[in-house]
């Protein structure tokens, strides 16, 4: 059967004043029906930038290359008409920044219904009706009020809340998460990611969650896609990834989360150094300056993703030598 | 809402008060009085005309005295136009600039939107750069300038419109002059306008009405337009303004009926009521205006509008 999403050799770049920025490096993953990816990796990764760039969001100096596939079809080259009928409808998206994700001059409702009607052609009472339903899902207080509410009267995680009610609204096929959480308190995370877990469990809907946390992906997520610098460094099952991760990158993120029962008072490791200027990397690894484990080629020969179990792959030079 | 309109209505008293002052005591600082082109007057019949003006009486004491009538509603004869109150002056020529001034704002406002949104939706092509390129010049050049060249090419040289005249107001009569008096409104208004747009259609928010698959046209019209006028209705209060003043120009090179042309005759001739009268009744029409202007905003933003309630 063939990958719901098959994203293959996906290149991300910038025009910038000087010259090309590359943020997505030869990234490619294959998403399964009603399965859970996360996405992991330091800001700047360009976990962000890859789910745009799929989605044609980049903004106006960015241009992607490579293949993007929705069930055979490419949609990174689709016209806008086209990939205006998938984008809302099978392949959604929660943005990172939530609180200026939704237009400050119009009523919640309004922009909850306007997919329905797009999608879904809808009357406006019909769309009103299923708009308030998917609003005591996300678990919204008082939803009637909140319909006719502009975004500046809602908390930021309520904000946040209609952005995945908004997602869902018309039950997408794949769920792009893009930090779902980092802006809100805990109780609240601890509510959104369950209301997320719901959603995954009963409609099916495959989810691509995007964290700086290994914790919630732990939680939540089937596999798991470890980036650094633009480049995918680890791919596997999140049992496998976090029983024996291959990558030194991801073993020190592992490293570096708190574990139940864990000493509080005891610093938790982090991994020294800063990560590679983007302008600026080499042939060689980009995580070699900050390795404690750098030898001979890594320096001078880019590691390939190499297979390290039945559906565990890692690129590092370590893993076929000494 | 209402109260907020009453308080703003009551602001505006002392502020009509503070200009009222000031431009009576200004006007009466300038060397020259009204009747210094009459200059064959015995001396006995000047003094004779000036206390028939209350004009021999202490500076305070013709204040108070046209404080009070002008509370009454009476702003005094002219000086000048012998047989005409300013009120009566001011009838006849406040519906012709007032006229000229709406038509002006009109075609700033609906010319001046559209060049910015097109502009912005093709920034960097060929278009958005002419546009930009005939806004700067229509900054540039003011509109005493602009109104002699129109005249002398659309009315002399191709003989397509009057030069000058009102001719009750026809539309041939009043193409030129609304045009010279649009044009430094439409270039400032396509920039404020492209900026904003150009602003909005970067958000987080025209990204998330993207990604609902909304095409364009409806991202643009429902999710942009609003936040990108914003910053237009700040400026809607100038704009008026500028229309204003450049009227009383305009009407002069035009050779209109309007309030323009007894304002500045009535300015030469220290015809003291006439100046105050136009001098108060613009400044509560720019007050007035500039009500509006903050009741659109509230239109426009929600956040406003319940900062009113
Ligand atoms: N419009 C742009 N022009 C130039 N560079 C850009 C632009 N947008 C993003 N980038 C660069 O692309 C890189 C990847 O960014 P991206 O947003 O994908 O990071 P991220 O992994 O999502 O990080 P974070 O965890 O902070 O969200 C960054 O280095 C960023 O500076
Ligand atoms: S390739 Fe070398 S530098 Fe890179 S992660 Fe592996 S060991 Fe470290
Ligand atoms: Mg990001």
């Amino acid at each position: 059967m063939s990958a719901l999403i098959d994203c293959e050799h996906l290149e991300v770049r910038f025009r910038t004043e000087h010259g090309d920025v590359c943020a997505v490096n030869d990234l490619s993953f294959q998403l399964q029906a009603g399965e859970c990816l996360g996405i992991v990796g330091e800001s700047g990764s360009g976990k962000s930038q890859s789910m745009l760039a799929m989605l044609g969001l980049l903004a106006d100096n960015g241009y992607a290359t490579g293949a993007v596939r929705y069930r055979g079809r490419d949609i990174l080259n689709l016209p806008r008409r086209e990939l205006d009928q998938l984008r809302g409808d099978r392949l959604a998206m929660v943005f990172q920044d939530a609180l200026s994700g939704l237009t400050p001059t119009m009523r919640i409702g309004d922009q909850l219904a306007e997919s329905l009607v797009r999608h879904r052609g809808l009357s406006r009472a019909y769309a009103k009706a299923k708009a308030l339903e998917m609003l005591e899902i996300v678990k919204i207080p008082a939803p009637d009020t909140r319909y006719c509410a502009y975004p500046f009267e809602l908390s930021g995680g309520m904000r946040q809340r209609v952005m995945i009610a908004m997602a869902m609204l018309c039950q997408p096929e794949v769920l792009i998460c893009d930090e779902p959480t980092t802006a809100l308190d805990v109780t609240v995370q601890a509510q959104i990611l369950r209301l997320l877990d719901g959603l995954k469990r009963h409609t099916g809907t495959a989810i691509i969650l995007i964290t700086h946390d290994l914790g919630v992906v732990a939680g939540l997520c089937d596999r798991v896609l470890i980036m650094y610098a633009g480049r995918a460094v680890e791919v596997g099952n999140t049992a496998d990834i976090y029983a024996s991760p291959q990558h030194p990158y991801t073993a020190g993120l592992l490293r570096s989360v708190p574990t139940l029962g864990g000493d509080p008072d005891t610093d938790l490791p982090t991994i020294p150094g800063q990560p590679p200027d983007l302008e600026r990397l080499g042939a060689g690894c980009a995580f070699a300056a900050r390795c404690g484990h750098t030898f001979g080629p890594c320096t001078e020969q880019l590691p390939e993703l190499t297979r390290v179990g039945p559906a565990h792959i890692a690129a590092c030079h370590r893993v076929n030598g000494p | 809402m209402s109260a907020f309109i009453l308080r703003r209505l009551l602001i505006a008293i002392p502020t009509l008060i503070v200009i009222a002052t000031a431009s009576f005591f200004l006007m009466r600082a300038a060397p020259g009085g009204p009747f210094d082109a009459e200059a064959d007057l015995e001396p006995e019949v000047l003094e004779n005309i000036r206390a028939a003006y209350d004009l021999d009486k202490p500076l305070l004491e013709q204040f108070r005295i046209y404080v009070s009538n002008a509370l009454q509603g009476d702003f005094g004869p002219s000086l000048v136009y012998k047989d005409f109150s300013v009120t009566e002056l001011v009838a006849i020529g406040l519906p012709v600039s007032i006229k000229l001034g709406v038509w002006a704002m009109l075609v700033a406002l609906l010319l001046g939107g559209l060049a910015g949104i097109i502009a912005a939706l093709r920034q960097n092509r060929f278009i958005d750069h002419a546009v930009m390129a005939m806004a700067m010049t229509g900054i540039a050049i003011p509109s005493f300038v602009v109104a002699p060249i129109l005249a002398l090419f659309f009315g002399l040289y191709l003989r397509l419109l009057p030069v000058a005249g009102w001719n009750d107001g026809a539309w041939q009569n009043m193409v030129l002059p609304v045009t010279a008096l649009a044009l430094p409104q439409v270039a400032i208004i396509a920039r404020l306008i492209r900026g904003g747009m150009l602003e909005v259609l970067r958000s987080n928010f025209v990204r998330t009405a993207r990604a609902k698959g909304l095409p364009e046209s409806q991202v643009v019209i429902a999710h942009v337009l609003r936040s990108a006028m914003i910053p237009l209705v700040g400026y809607l209060g100038p704009a008026l303004a500028g229309i204003m003043t450049g009227s009383l120009v305009i009407e002069l090179i035009f050779n209109l009926p309007g309030v323009g042309r007894y304002f500045i005759q009535g300015a030469l001739n220290r015809d003291y009521p006439l100046v105050m009268g136009v001098v108060v009744i613009y400044a509560s029409l720019i007050i007035l205006l500039n009500l509006l202007s903050d009741l659109a905003y509230a239109a426009l933003d929600p956040r406003v509008r319940r900062a009113y309630r």
